[in-house]
């Protein structure tokens, strides 16, 4: 636009406005590139570094060993020969068995078939160049000088396996049955949750704009309340509601909460907000006039429902339906703590990497969970991309009518799933304050003495704050600007758009993901960015690009709002455009930027996936510590830990409604 | 003026601050032991060497292991005080360890000690496997308690039974190589195909079947003594059984990282963590302890737990690790549907 200013009136485009514009371009392109850079940092480098680790693989490399065999005397020893050519005379391993993980051990007297270790026969062993290792029992051995020892030694000789790259790591991954299993499981799971999730979730929205039930405004409360705590919580509480020693233990008639039933019921719990809302936008955008047409045409309720509200609603509800698969399928809380033995992807990355200490499997695991993490998301982006505006300039906005039958098992449904969910918080509530489930009921405040526990005590509760203050004013300002670049900048159309496919990138990373990427990425002492590993920047920069994308939507959708006649104006009083951006643009969005720091304060809260592997002993998070000390098998401290951010989350909500109202009296009485 | 005045501070400065490095060594401790002992630990020994100062990084037993490995082309701890002798053994094969023999390790117990001389890594104590058996929930479902390992796979206590995931607990892994040494490879995975019949869920830590079993989730809890003893105390109506094949046991050791800086002060601390005094410290929460004839009774735990300790070796079960887990998880970890 401002371009096409300039040429229509070149008079007025003097030599000293045109280079005012393009060095502000230069400043906008400059910002572009630095943000751009940090995505390229904090997203695609650790990812490209996990990829190659997933390929990495550990192999017993047989020709780099030499072995001398002596006579019964022990003194005089026969020819040289590698291990190689002794496995093949022997044929003691097979050739799968030679690929092994980092912790590999492969006993040498395997290849000398009639070794005995009472025999008087020495041993000698060496490798060919300097990298070969073995051990004698736990002493790391290394080298090409010859090494004697006698038959009692030679059994405690075994050899490490050296790096290699090659494919090995994933065909072992679908060999072991109970991994392969995994990708089964957690499918089914996210499949038969979006199922229930979208469901109920398109009745409640259906509920609040198609009905006049009462309480709405409560109901739209309520149903936020599961985005306020970890996704470990609803684990924790349906152990104490359906548990062995549950509340309503006889209401599963024998089936056991711990496996596939925990994890839908939690996974409705947890993702129902995020469904909710998307198809309540939808629902909410409808137009009067196609049901007047529908009624004047006679159709049935049924077919009204069937033509009008539900293609209406489609592209919410296909993209609710994304969301919620990719959220139960990349969670990893929820199936750790209820999931029982039933093997889910996430769970299985956790205990190779923490469990095993195999890194590289847990890059593989990785890289198979990426797979349909992306495939939903590009198809919902693909969907997205044909939704039209459903709204034209002569709609009218749908008002519905009282009508009993509708209303009241609208109603009731809400209120079902109001108590569900709040039944599920107070669970938490009372599991957290008494003194020994379920044998002693006394109240108590002891599960609050963290300091006790394994998982980090207060002072991780202070560092998820902590955590949380620094995501929302760094995120928010990162954010916010890199929006306005891509929105706002002229030209450049190339780079705005690798920009905005960066942007959109970590919606399809799973946290769990993204953490371990970055264990890689960072934890290496050639990277120059290493100092920050084990930091609370790292978790800061690891939060703000695990829910970079939302944020970035909603800057976007404020940013699209402002005509874009704001930039030629202030381009035609030569005004530069900081002045423009403070001025006008940031008050004119300023709602939109307090719901990105309030969206990213309450994630960093309760987020665990990608901290879990993050965290240093100095900066360990009250989310994580709810996931230790479940872990340690202390439920209720867990429980009370959780609540914990749950308070914090909701004071949090209260104080950003009272400086928004504040702050809007003042900025938007425009509007 | 100003200028000169700040460099006659910086010379100051410098030349106190060797000083006060000199009297006051700093020292990294990685440890997993228990959050409710790091202070006390602490206290203790720096009552006895009041010129060093510990900087505790604790985590459980997995992740420091996991955090030491992370760190080994650049190592930030001085000692690991407080973790695993497995974990320990780990590290030395990857030449982590400083060999060192602190002084009077001669009287400790032959099997709290790194085989090697000099040793790379002394123990300080041992948790030793149990059964935790809630007595509340045995009676409802009209069970009786278990005496041995061989009870547990016995048909009534189908479904009742937890145990840690040997692959990712090294309590859990314990309980398999003990198993192992105790009745030979063949047996013990002929023991496990049954004792996995009855098996409801394997955690991923090692205390939390005895939690478990002690809120009544399970009935039995193959955890170890510790934590057995610890929900006792809290009121869990559970009882803690020592099997009479004999037990499991992992030692909680002490090295010292190789390449120090001060490896003085940390030569120093490994000294101190066998004195008799330092296993009367660790004896408040742990029955078996490294320095014979120390011990006493600890509540709710039997005096004779060391007599039930097998004879492990540490080596042959780092060793045979990787193979093991391997057999285990291809028999065991497919079990995808929960029983109920």
């Amino acid at each position: 636009m401002a371009i096409a200013l300039e040429t229509a009136h070149p008079p007025l485009a003097g030599k000293h406005l045109r280079q005012q514009t393009s060095r502000d371009d230069r400043i906008k392109l400059g910002f572009m590139a630095v943000i751009g850079l940090y995505l390229v940092i904090a997203l695609g480098a650790p990812l490209f570094v996990m990829l190659s680790k997933s390929l990495s693989t550990y192999r017993f490399d047989l020709t780099a060993y030499e072995f001398q065999v002596s006579d019964g005397t022990g003194a005089n020893w026969g020819p040289v020969v590698t291990a190689d050519a002794l496995n093949r005379q022997a044929g003691a391993v097979a050739e799968a068995d030679l690929s092994t993980n980092s912790d590999g051990r492969l006993a040498a007297t395997k290849f000398f078939p009639e070794f005995s270790f009472r025999s008087p026969v020495n041993y000698r062993i060496r490798g060919v160049d300097e990298d070969a290792a073995f051990l004698v029992g736990s002493t790391l051995e290394k080298g090409t000088a010859w090494r004697e020892y006698d038959s009692g030694t030679f059994r405690r000789v075994v050899l490490r396996p050296a790096r290699t790259i090659g494919l090995e790591n994933f065909s072992n991954y679908f060999s072991t049955p109970a991994l392969a299993q995994s990708i089964y499981n957690s499918v089914l799971m996210a499949a038969i949750s979006t199922v229930v999730t979208v469901s109920i979730a398109f009745a409640l929205a259906y509920g609040l704009t198609r009905s006049c039930m009462p309480l709405k405004g409560l109901f739209r409360g309520i149903l936020t309340i599961p985005i306020l705590v970890p996704s470990l919580l609803p684990g924790i509480a349906l152990v104490y509601l359906f548990g062995n020693q549950g509340v309503f233990k006889d209401w599963l008639l024998g089936y056991s909460i711990y496996g596939p039933i925990g994890i839908v019921i939690g996974s409705v719990f947890f993702t129902l907000p995020h469904a909710f809302l998307i198809i309540l936008t939808a629902l909410s955008v409808a137009d009067a006039r196609h049901y007047e047409a529908a009624a004047s045409l006679k159709a049935s309720k049924w077919r009204t429902f069937r033509t009008v509200t539900v293609p209406g609603a489609r592209y919410g509800i296909v993209s609710a339906a994304f969301v919620v698969f990719t959220l139960v399928i990349t969670d990893f809380g929820l199936p750790k703590v209820i999931g029982g033995q039933y093997g889910m992807l996430a769970v299985d990355i956790y205990k190779q990497v923490i469990g095993q200490q195999n890194f590289e499997m847990g890059a593989v695991v990785s890289v198979i969970l990426l797979v349909p993490a992306v495939l939903a998301f590009a198809v919902d982006r693909r969907m997205q991309k044909r939704q039209v505006a459903l709204l034209s300039a002569r709609a009218v906005p749908y008002a519905p009518k009282p009508n009993v039958r509708v209303d009241a098992p609208c109603f009731a449904f809400a209120c079902l799933v109001s108590l569900f969910i709040l039944g599920m918080i107070a669970m938490c509530q009372v599991a957290a304050v008494v003194k020994f489930w379920p044998y002693d009921l006394t109240l108590t405040t002891k599960n609050f003495a963290f300091d006790l526990m394994d998982g980090g005590g207060w002072a991780a509760y202070g560092n998820s704050i902590r955590l949380a203050l620094l995501t929302a004013l760094f995120g928010s300002l990162v954010v916010f600007a890199g929006a306005y670049m891509v929105e706002k900048a002229d030209g450049f159309r190339f780079g705005r758009g690798l920009f905005h496919f960066l942007a959109m990138m970590p919606m399809a990373v799973p946290g769990m993901v993204l953490g371990l990427a970055y264990i890689f990425f960072f934890n290496n002492p050639a990277n120059p960015l290493n100092p920050i590993y084990g930091t609370m920047t790292i978790l800061v920069v690891c939060t703000v690009t695990h829910f970079y994308t939302v944020a970035h939507l909603t800057a976007l959708t404020a940013l699209k709002q402002m005509d874009p006649e704001f930039e030629s104006v202030a381009a035609s009083l030569k005004q530069p455009f900081h002045r423009l951006f403070f001025r006008v643009t940031v008050p004119v969005c300023l709602p939109a930027i307090l719901n990105i720091a309030i969206y990213l304060f309450v994630n960093a809260m309760t987020t665990v996936s990608a901290v879990v592997f993050l965290y240093a002993t100095d900066t360990k998070l009250a989310s994580v510590a709810v996931l230790n000390m479940d872990d340690a098998g202390d439920i209720a401290p867990a429980a009370a830990m959780g609540m914990m951010i749950f308070y914090t989350n909701v004071a949090a909500k209260l104080i950003h409604a009272l400086i928004a109202r504040g702050l809007l009296a003042r900025t938007q009485a425009w509007r | 003026m100003n200028r000169r005045m700040l460099f006659m501070l910086a010379g100051a400065v410098s030349a106190v601050l060797p000083t006060i490095a000199f009297a006051e060594t700093q020292l990294t401790v990685y440890t997993a032991v228990e959050a409710v002992d790091l202070d006390r630990y602490k206290a203790t020994f720096e009552k006895a060497h009041p010129d060093i100062k510990i900087n505790w990084v604790r985590d459980s037993t997995g992740v420091m292991t996991a955090k030491l490995l992370a760190e080994k082309d650049n190592p930030q701890a001085d000692v690991v005080w407080g973790l695993a002798a497995t974990s320990l053994l780990l590290l030395k094969t990857e030449g982590m360890l400083e060999s060192y023999a602190p002084k009077g390790v001669e009287a400790l117990d032959k099997k709290f000690v790194d085989k090697d001389n000099p040793p790379s890594w002394v123990g300080m104590d041992a948790y030793v496997a149990a059964l935790c058996y809630n007595t509340v929930e045995g009676e409802k479902l009209g069970l009786t308690a278990p005496a041995s390992w061989e009870d547990l796979t016995k048909p009534e206590y189908k479904g009742h039974i937890v145990m840690p995931n040997p692959a990712s607990s090294g309590t859990g892994f314990l309980d398999v190589s003990g198993w192992m040494q105790m009745w030979g490879e063949e047996k013990a995975w002929d023991f496990m195909d049954k004792l996995h019949e009855n098996i409801s869920a394997y955690t991923h830590s090692g205390s939390k079947p005895c939690k478990m079993a002690g809120a009544g989730e399970a009935v039995i809890g193959v955890s170890f003594e510790f934590p057995g003893a610890k929900a006792k105390s809290a009121g869990a109506p559970i009882d803690i059984i020592f099997p009479s094949e004999g037990s499991g046991w992992e030692a909680e050791a002490t090295a010292i990282i190789a390449g120090t800086a001060n490896l003085e002060a940390a030569k120093t601390l490994v000294d101190w963590s066998i004195t008799k005094e330092a296993n009367e410290m660790y004896n408040v929460g742990y029955a078996v302890v490294a320095y014979p004839g120390v011990a006493k009774e600890v509540e709710h735990l039997p005096s004779d737990i060391a007599s039930r300790m097998i004879d492990n070796d540490f080596e042959w079960a780092a060793n045979n690790r990787t193979t093991i887990l391997k057999e285990w998880q291809k028999r065991y970890d497919a079990k995808s549907e929960p029983k109920s």
